[in-house]
Formats: C-alpha cells, structure tokens, sequence
C-alpha cells in the first residue's frame, strides 16, 4: 500500500501535515493516518481565535475503531476551522490533504517550520 | 501467533492479534463491510475459533454437565448457544453447542471463543475424570477452518455453491454436504450451519483446514474483517467474550449479562446452584443498551453516571452505529436503571455525555 506524502507541505511524526499558505498556515492529518484509523466519525476542534502550541494536542479525531489526538506542528491563533467536517467527517478519510483540512492558523514563530519533516524524510517514517 | 489457514488471503488486509490468533480487521472499510452484510453479503474467516469435538457414550453428559442450555433437547443437525459457567455461575465463555447429522463421526461440536480452546478441552477432560465419563474430547481448532457467509443475499449465494440443501435448514439446524470451488471438479466436504454473529441470515461452514482457500473462494461477496464483526454484533446487543464477560475482570452470570435464556435451571451443570439463587434473587446489575445523544463514542471502561453525577456502572463495549448512524454502546448499570428511556451519562475521555438506556437489539431484526 503506498500513501500520498504531497511535497508541498511539512510532517509532524504523529501525522499531521501543514502547509504554508503565505499569511496563514493550513493544517490537517495525512492520508497514512486516515488510513490507520479507518472511518471518522467524529472531528472535534478548536474554534477561530483559540491558540494552538507547537507538540499540543489540539483536537481528537474519533473513527469508528479508534479515536485519536491531533498534535499542532506550529504554535499560533486559529484563524478559520472547516466546519465541513463536523456534518461530513469521512471528508477526512476521502481527501485528507484538500476538502478534509482541519484548522487555518497564523503561526506566532515561522522557524516552528524548520523542525518538522519533509515529505521525503515523513515518507521514510510510514513506510 | 497463530494463524489462519486463510492468512494469505488477506495479507493485503489489516491485521490485529485476536486471542493469540493474528486475522483480519478490515479489508476495505467497516463501513463498507458492514453495509454489506446488513444489505447484500458479506465472508469472514473466522478460523480462530475454537473448535472441540466430544465423541463417545457419555459424549452428552459430559457436555450436558459443563453448560447451562439443555444438550439433550438437541436433535441430531441441530445447534444451541450456550454458556459455560464456574461453580460461582459466572461466565468462562458463550459457546454454539452442535449436534452433528447422522451420519458423522462425532456427536457434538462446540466453538469456543479464540484462544480458549486448550483451555476448555482440558476442562472438558478433568470433569470426564472426575465423573468418570467415557468421551472422547478432541481440539480441533487447527484441523477445520470456518468461514461465515452472513447477509440476506446468502442463501442464494451459498445455494449455488454447495449440495447443502441450504433453503431446507433452519436457522440453528446444520448438515453436511460438499462445497464446490470455483473452476475445481473436486468438492470440499464441509458442514453448513444457520447460524451467525450478525443478526442476519447467514452460514458458517465448517471444512478442513487445509481446504478453507477453495471454500473462500466459492462465496464471491465482500470480504468483512473482524472491525464490522463487531460493529454487526453490537449493533444487535450479542456479547463479546473479554469484553461484556471475563472470568476475573467483568464476572458475570448469564442473568446479569441478559443471557439467562441459555441457563436450563432444570438440568445438572457446573454452576446450576449459584445460578438458582441468582435467578430467584433477580440480578443487581444488568447489561443495557445505551444510545448516546451527544457527540462521542462511548468506549470499554467509560464511566457511566446517574443525571445525579454518581457513578452507576460501566461501558464493556461502544462504536458508532454504521446503520444508525448514531453512537451506541454496551454497559453494566444497576437493574433500576435497566428500563429503556432512562437519561444517564457516559465520562468520554473527563467530558460527561449525555445518553439514554435503549432496548436491544439497536436494529430490529
């Protein structure tokens, strides 16, 4: 079984991904932990303007086998939460990286991004 | 860890230890899986049962003695659930006791839970010692295979696969009769039962456990993990060995966990005394079916309290309701609180939510 690892973007261990969207950073779990999971059936989130620390936990995603917390890459403020997923949830199992993305923040600390993994180093890990 | 005789079959599958035995959690998705069994059909190996064969003059004492359901009510091809009691009446393990058709070699079958068939062929053993019976009990764990072919779209599906007569046996009836493998002019002698863990129509066929592949492939439908095992069972209340009983860690007699119907009080077995003044005495806690109402998933050991905030009891079991869609759990709460519509919560991960006590089976079937 192979997963996308997308090279755009960075990697917890625990299998979060985020993304540098210039102003805001997008964050969500990666097709590997979906696939671990199985079928989400739950998402629970921070709401806007709550802050995240780098390493915390900051939501649990429950699947009907498993439930899970979800680490924050970066420390920062939530600026949006896709709200899409509290009534479709399995948008997490079918498209982890895009339509399944979990909360917009602006990272307080830009070199938070330098001690997460690439794709290729993430890659390595899960396979 | 053991493993199925099936075990290259779902190599691509994911894989969990189960009583010592590694088999497959899921194929594609529980989602999937499970709306296969309740709509269409679904397989599972189910291999890691146990499988023990008692043979011989006092083949029905002996097993007759060691659990709670009359085995003399039983007609040749035909099958009861059952439990197997301590002395104190609790629950070692739930168990399908079957009475083979004339003309097989042995007299009665039962299936253990994985992992706890050496245990029970010698318990079986030391009490034909003790009582001095003559039977012969035989682990046949590792020389059959089983796989269960569950869903209303079964029949058919086995009928075309099979000389079974498979619309002529009724549920907990079984018979034996070969099934054809796909492209193969050799049949594979098996015995078919109507019998199942899913609350729908289904078989579970019992073969040789070097001839599992031919019968696997014969029944083409999803094939289904042990993840939508547990969602279908929970979905109908059914007990999970480990789960809503354990020997030291959940007892229980059959009364507590809603399996008193088994106990036939009007015959001899390991536990009877315990079990008459359990049943006279009505038990103090019962196994109850609650739907919770917020968003979570109760889970095993959750903490379930009365609107009150005291703590009542526990969850032994807990998923989301892929047919429902709404989550659903197992607990062990006291009987004043048994009733179905009686608001109660359950602590998820500190956080209490709110639930109410529903009948079971969740989906009627």
């Amino acid at each position: 079984m192979t997963f996308d690892v997308p090279a755009d973007r960075r990697y917890l261990p625990s299998h979060e991904w985020v993304r540098d969207d210039a102003d805001t950073v997008r964050i969500g779990i990666t097709d590997f932990a979906q696939d671990e999971l199985g079928d989400v059936v739950f998402v629970e989130l921070p709401e806007a303007g709550e802050d995240i620390a780098a390493g915390e936990a900051f939501g649990v995603v429950e699947s009907i086998k498993a439930v899970s917390d979800i680490y924050a890459p970066v420390s920062g403020t939530v600026t949006a939460v896709n709200d899409d997923l509290f009534d479709q949830p399995e948008l997490v199992n079918d498209d982890p990286f895009g339509d399944g993305w979990m909360l917009d923040v602006e990272p307080t600390d830009e070199s938070d991004f330098d001690d997460l993994l690439d794709a290729a180093a993430y890659r390595d890990q899960i396979e | 860890m053991r493993e199925s005789p099936l075990a290259g079959v779902h190599a691509d599958a994911k894989r969990t230890d189960f009583g010592g035995w590694e088999m497959p959690v899921e194929f594609d998705s529980i989602r999937t899986e499970h709306a296969a069994v309740r709509n269409d059909a679904g397989k599972f190996d189910v291999s890691h049962m146990g499988q023990l064969t008692v043979t011989g003059p006092d083949a029905l004492e002996l097993t007759q003695r060691l659990t709670t359901n009359d085995v003399s009510a039983l007609g040749p091809g035909h099958a009861q659930y059952s439990a197997i009691t301590t002395a104190d009446g609790v629950i070692l393990d739930d168990t399908v006791v079957y009475r083979f058709p004339v003309g097989t070699d042995d007299d009665y079958l039962f299936i253990p839970n994985a992992g706890h068939d050496a245990e029970m062929t010698d318990r079986w053993r030391e009490h034909r010692e003790v009582w001095g019976l003559d039977a012969t009990v035989e682990n046949r764990t590792e020389a059959y295979a089983m796989v269960a072919v569950q869903g209303p779209e079964s029949p058919a599906l086995l009928a075309a696969a099979t000389t079974v007569d498979v619309d002529g046996l009724d549920r907990f009836e079984l018979a034996r009769g070969e099934v054809v493998g796909v492209g193969s002019a050799a049949g594979v002698d098996t015995l078919v039962a109507r019998t199942g863990y899913t609350g729908e129509d289904g078989f579970e066929i019992l073969c040789p456990w070097d001839e599992a592949a031919t019968v696997w492939t014969a029944l083409d439908c999803q094939p289904c993990g042990l993840g939508a095992r547990d969602t279908l069972r929970l979905e109908m209340g059914f007990l999970l060995s480990g789960e809503e009983f354990h020997p030291t860690e959940e007892s229980r007699t059959p009364y507590e966990a809603g399996i008193g119907w088994t106990v036939a009080l009007d015959t001899e077995f390991v536990g009877r005394d315990a079990l008459v003044a359990a049943e006279r005495d009505g038990p103090g806690e019962r196994l109850v079916g609650l739907e919770l109402t917020e968003r979570g998933i109760a889970r095993h050991g959750h903490e379930v309290r009365s609107p009150e905030g005291d703590t009542i009891g526990h969850v032994t079991s807990g998923t989301m309701s892929p047919t429902l869609g709404v989550p659903i759990a197992l607990a062990y709460v006291p009987s004043g609180y048994a009733e179905p519509g009686i608001d109660l919560r359950v602590v998820v991960r500190g956080e209490p939510k709110n639930a109410r006590t529903r009948a079971t089976p969740f989906v009627s079937r």
